[in-house]
């Protein structure tokens, strides 16, 4: 048995055989060619080659005026390997003297070196297979010419492992067959991870090296819930996991018929619940738990799934068919909200390790940078929005000038589709995410240019403490119940208060029923939650008085340190509603 | 000059996680450089110094005592190139654990 440590990203446990994706995902189509193919053959797998390196050479370019020329070499020594003759005159042999196929020759003689290497007992050298996996990649993606489609190959219930899931390839996978998974790489806030929590996938992240540990087939168990990755767990292990899958099932059945109940508090006090969403799919889910509407639709998806920028009607159609599935209930559109680093690209690696992403081109920012892209998704959303309550909101508003902006190209493009007499909604609401600490400091000149604040938890949390929680390094530094976070929170409701404007938390803290009963007590009456923590959050509702919450909220700014605090609540939580605690 | 000149000695794999894929590059492509042929030998096993994949297979770890071999015109030339950079350490900073002079 073996524990790995990573970052849980997706609650929920799922225990099953491994599959763990190397490039083995990548279907070679056939095995032979037909004896007078063979030279064209050939010729394919030259031009596949020459395009690798290429594309290599201009990795390396990229890579070394970016970072600097230690991350050059890397690139320029897969470029020696690929040029290398040796390489192509085995990888001819056996197209010419075996009719293999160029891709099933390639994949053959690369896989059979990185066994060598692998076989040799040296960690280090056996990691510099994945320098030959990169390169069968490669040439695997230009000779079949498609994205690697591994993960929906899939036809039995397996763990999917690997170094890396790319946005789209998790959006891709197959609830049926895959049962939850675990990446090398990857971090909290990664959309990876967001997209296997609107999946519902159990899901540990950036848990270092380890699929050279794991067999594939052999029994895993992910637990999304403490970040654990067990290999080949012992039978205690298994049982303690089977004991507890028991007892979550018991409390799941139970909270299922809260779906039709109000999420009012014991004295009637109506707290409005409403799902963040990342796919149009998902809000079958939201109206089966009686959600008020959705707080937050992330619009990224459109953009990461298929590698292009959507078209104006693909926008309208997915924010259609969201406002269609809640008649007369609030749609809140969040505009794009990706970092620059996020882009699909083959570049996205390098890009990624360029410093301080967080602080840089990204979300708003880089929407006020593109104005034609921003342009296409504000013509979708203020068509939407003729057709149901869509609201649009700003991401990472950082100063009042930048919102401003955003606001006069709003009114742009509502001028424009005027003039072309077509159908859209000028009154908009507009709103913004409070998720950088100007913002919340600042909420009382906000509040007067806005009609919504949504309060952004994850970033406030990250930028106020300064800390990336993607970091094991530092990731302990990242709290909800952070008292600089809970100050930040209520200034930003008592600002909304006085400006009558309304105010929700859409973060993963008011996902936690944990803070609920502060949240509520701090004065917030709209809540916005992912889809699978509507019900328990409504049960923590439903079992506390405005009165109760309020002592609990005015209890809590006595605490000075996290830890304190978070404790504080969790023996509050366990008092009045303890099926809750986890 | 003499066409068949070969000249020969010995280096030892200094690198923190041995010959691994940057070096291994510098090697190739200064090899290539050459006319001369570059054959190292790592115990029984010989490879040819101008390829990558014959480099990366190698598998030299720290410590490894190689031999070179060049033959060719140019032969005394190569040799002293590619020795110089196991010399130079391939730029690349020793081992903490390794001694340090001054």
């Amino acid at each position: 048995m073996e524990i790995r440590r990573g970052i849980a990203v997706s609650p929920g446990v799922a225990m099953g055989p491994a599959l763990v994706l190397g490039s083995e995902g990548f279907r070679v189509p056939k095995r032979m060619v037909q004896v007078d193919a063979v030279d064209s053959e050939v010729q394919r797998f030259r031009a596949a080659l020459e395009e690798s390196v290429q594309e290599i050479l201009l990795h390396e370019q990229l890579a070394a005026a970016r970072l600097g020329p230690h991350y050059g070499a890397i690139f320029a020594a897969h470029r020696e390997l690929a040029r290398d003759p040796k390489l192509s005159t085995e990888i001819e042999r056996l197209i010419r003297e075996r009719n293999f196929s160029p891709e099933f020759a390639c994949s053959r003689v690369l896989r059979q070196h990185a066994r060598t290497l692998q076989n040799l007992g040296d960690r280090y050298f056996a990691e510099r297979a994945n320098d030959l996996f990169d390169l069968e990649k490669r040439l695997l993606r230009h000779l079949l010419g498609e994205p690697r489609e591994e993960p929906m190959q899939l036809n039995q219930p397996a763990l999917l492992l690997a170094h890396n899931l790319t946005p789209s390839e998790t959006a891709n996978l197959d609830r049926r067959f895959v049962l939850g998974f675990s990446t090398e790489i990857g971090g909290k806030s990664s959309h990876t991870a967001i997209l296997a929590g609107a999946l519902g996938l159990p899901a540990v992240v950036g848990v270092g090296p380890f699929l050279a540990n794991v067999a594939g087939g052999e029994t895993v168990i992910i637990d999304g819930n403490d970040g654990l990755v067990i290999i080949d767990p012992d039978e205690e292990t298994v049982a303690r996991y089977r004991d507890a899958d028991a007892r979550q099932k018991s409390v799941a059945i139970r909270l299922k018929s809260l779906g039709p109940l109000k999420a009012e508090t014991l004295d009637g006090v109506e707290i409005k619940l409403f799902g963040n969403i990342e796919f149009p799919s998902e809000v079958d889910h939201c109206v089966q738990c009686g959600a008020a509407g959705i707080g937050l639709y992330r619009t990224e998806f459109l953009y990461l799934d298929g590698g292009c920028e959507p078209t104006e009607q693909q926008h309208y159609e997915a924010y259609c068919r969201v406002a269609r599935a809640f008649p007369g209930r609030p749609v809140v559109i969040r505009t794009l909200d990706l970092g620059a680093e996020k882009f699909p690209d083959s570049m996205q690696q390098v890009i990624e390790a360029s410093p301080n992403p967080t602080l840089g081109l990204r979300s708003l920012r880089l929407t006020l940078q593109n104005l034609p892209m921003f342009k296409t998704q504000l013509r979708a959303i203020l068509r939407a929005a003729s057709q149901g309550d869509i609201r649009i909101m700003f991401p990472l508003v950082s100063t009042l000038l930048e919102l401003r902006q955003a606001k006069w190209i709003l009114a742009d493009v509502s001028e424009d589709l005027q003039e072309e007499g077509i159908e859209h909604n000028p009154r908009i609401p507009v709103g913004m995410m409070v998720e950088v600490p100007s913002a919340a400091i600042l909420a009382d000149e906000f509040a007067r240019e806005v009609d919504f604040f949504s309060i952004g938890t994850n970033d406030l949390i990250q930028y106020t403490l300064g800390v990336d929680r993607a970091n094991p390094a530092v990731s302990h530094l990242y709290s909800s119940a952070d008292p600089s976070v809970c100050r930040l929170i209520r200034q930003v409701v008592a600002a909304a208060e006085r400006h009558r404007v309304s105010v929700s938390v859409c973060g993963q803290m008011s996902s936690d029923c944990l803070f609920t009963a502060l949240l509520v007590g701090m004065g917030l009456r709209e809540l916005s939650v992912s889809p699978n923590s509507i019900l328990e959050v409504k049960q923590a509702v439903r079992s506390m008085t405005i009165a109760q919450a309020r002592e609990i909220a005015s209890r809590a700014e006595i605490f000075d340190v996290s830890r304190d605090l978070e404790s504080y609540l969790r023996g509050e939580l366990s008092r009045f509603s303890p099926e809750l605690v986890h | 000059m003499n066409p068949q000149s070969s000249h020969a000695c010995e280096v030892v794999v200094m690198l923190e996680h041995g010959l691994h894929l940057s070096p291994a590059a510098q090697i190739v492509k200064t090899a290539q450089g050459f006319r001369a042929s570059l054959i190292i030998q790592k115990g029984d096993r010989k490879i040819d110094g101008k390829s990558m994949l014959d480099l990366m297979t190698l598998a030299a770890e720290r410590g490894c005592r190689l031999r070179l071999e060049a033959e060719g015109e140019d032969a005394e030339q190569a040799l002293k190139a590619v020795v110089a950079l196991f010399e130079s350490n391939f730029g690349l900073v020793l081992p903490s654990n390794s001694q340090a002079s001054g």
